[in-house]
């Protein structure tokens, strides 16, 4: 009698095992995924830094780049808007981690190259890492006319690097922030005075107002005792907006260069002085090379 | 007599092990498209999990919204973050029960036109559908596919004006799995 009892209970028990709700749980746990950060920035630059994001493999990311002259110029000059530099650009993903781009500014007439590589990924899940990190290197190339001909001038007097840690966290679906320690060597300076290699601290941040709209800020602090009195650092703050294969960032800055070496070490205008410039990157992504769909 | 009844009971066990029959899958393509005036969009997820009992009829799947590929980076990126928000749903599921069940025999090679009722969640809501269907037995492996329509206001996916000629308000679902039998452990 106790083996019939046995025997009906193991008998119950199989069958309801069978008969459960949730099929999918048959299938024992879930294999556990990691989960990338993803979007913390609209594009691969906050305002004039780059920003922690770097252009997908096999895409071409072409950049319009304007800053107007500073606001304190008045009504005569439409508060700036009659003079523009400008940078024109051109990123490319080379995978999803390495990116490498170049430019343009009618400023100084210079030209800029750069690469990025992505050494860590923010995620969750199977793999855990807290931060996204960087590294970006660019070389920069000012070809204006010699100040003095008549000298003996050399080529590498034209030349700038800068070499920058982009360390950055998404701490939230809106909210975003980097930190970037930076270097930028100048072979040639004005004045002994000044130094050939400037350090800098960058911190940079978005909040996400609405799914296409996001506010953006930077600051960027040079260490003491590097640069010439006239020089300040760099703050900005705009808007990105976003419209499909587009994005649109409005900003005020009061850097007029849109490369390192200019905004980080360079910058003249002070925004208390209302020397403020209004400027826009216009950002079109285009996908050159269709990826592997599998 | 016991020997006898010990017998009849693992007899009765294996006969409901046979009739209880489940398939599954954790590489089931699932894909969509989008066909507006300005802009065809298509995408694929090829790690859909799925589970389906032949015996009651019900099946259910899982897909993470994450692991659709696009051919465009851009448009996958907004996807995830703009349309399917998929760090706040990162699921969506389907249970429902294939309805027909008596016209099939899996044990014969055929095709089966069948028609699947069920509970779609995605996006935060849940719908009812129902979609017409194939079972595919082609020596003794089972396949099975269905294609339906789903209306992106009803998953309460907002489509932005600036992109309506460019993203269909209808998308087309189409899924097409090779199921194996599921071995009890």
């Amino acid at each position: 009698m106790k083996t019939w009892l046995t025997v009906l209970a193991f008998c119950i028990v199989s069958l309801s095992a069978w008969g459960q709700d949730d099929l999918l749980s048959l299938l024992g746990d879930e294999e556990e995924v990691t989960n990338f950060a993803t979007a913390s920035f609209k594009t691969n630059r906050v305002i004039n830094l780059h920003s922690l994001e770097s252009t997908s493999a096999g895409v071409m990311d072409f950049k319009i780049s304007h800053r107007f002259g500073t606001l304190n110029r008045g009504a005569y000059e439409l508060f700036g808007l009659d003079n523009a530099t400008m940078r024109l650009g051109l990123d490319f993903g080379i995978t999803d981690r390495l990116t490498i781009g170049g430019g343009r500014s009618n400023f100084e007439k210079t030209y800029d190259t750069f690469i990025k590589y992505k050494f860590l990924r923010q995620s969750s899940g199977k793999r855990n890492m807290p931060v996204t990190a960087a590294f970006l290197a660019t070389a920069a190339v000012q070809t204006l006319k010699w100040d003095n001909p008549d000298r003996e001038n050399y080529f590498s007097s034209r030349l700038y690097y800068t070499y920058q840690l982009i360390l950055g966290r998404k701490f939230s679906e809106g909210f975003s922030l980097q930190l970037s320690p930076t270097v930028v060597h100048r072979n040639l300076v004005k004045t002994s005075a000044e130094s050939n290699d400037v350090i800098a601290v960058a911190a940079a941040g978005r909040i996400k107002l609405t799914k296409r709209l996001a506010i953006n800020a930077e600051y960027i602090y040079v260490l003491p005792d590097q640069l010439a009195s006239e020089y300040v650092n760099s703050f900005s703050l705009g808007f990105d907006i976003e419209t499909g294969g587009h994005v649109f960032q409005l900003h005020f800055t009061n850097s007029t260069s849109m490369i390192e070496k200019g905004f980080i070490a360079e910058t003249r205008e002070k925004w208390l002085d209302g020397g403020i410039h209004f400027g826009f990157n216009v950002s079109r992504v285009f996908t050159v090379v269709k990826p592997k769909i599998e | 007599m016991k020997k006898t009844l010990f017998l009849a009971v693992i007899a009765i066990l294996a006969a409901s092990a046979a009739n209880a029959q489940k398939y599954f899958t954790r590489e089931g393509k699932v894909s969509f498209f989008s066909d507006a005036p300005m802009e065809k969009i298509e995408a694929l997820n090829t790690k859909a999990t799925s589970v389906w009992d032949t015996e009651s009829g019900k099946i259910e799947f899982a897909i993470l919204i994450k692991a659709f590929q696009f051919e465009k980076a851009l448009m996958q990126e907004h996807f995830n973050e703009n349309y399917m928000e998929s760090d706040k749903y990162p699921k969506a599921t389907f249970k429902g029960q294939v309805v027909d069940m008596k016209k099939l025999n899996l044990s014969k090679d055929g095709e089966y036109p069948v028609t699947v009722k069920g509970e779609l969640d995605m996006h935060g809501v849940t719908k009812s559908i129902e979609a017409p269907g194939k079972i595919i037995v082609k020596g003794g492996a089972v396949k099975a596919t269905s294609s339906f329509e789903a209306a992106v206001a009803d998953y309460n996916i907002e489509i932005p004006s600036v992109v309506r000629e460019k993203i269909a308000k209808t998308v087309r679902i189409d899924v097409d799995v090779d199921y194996a039998e599921l071995k009890k452990q």
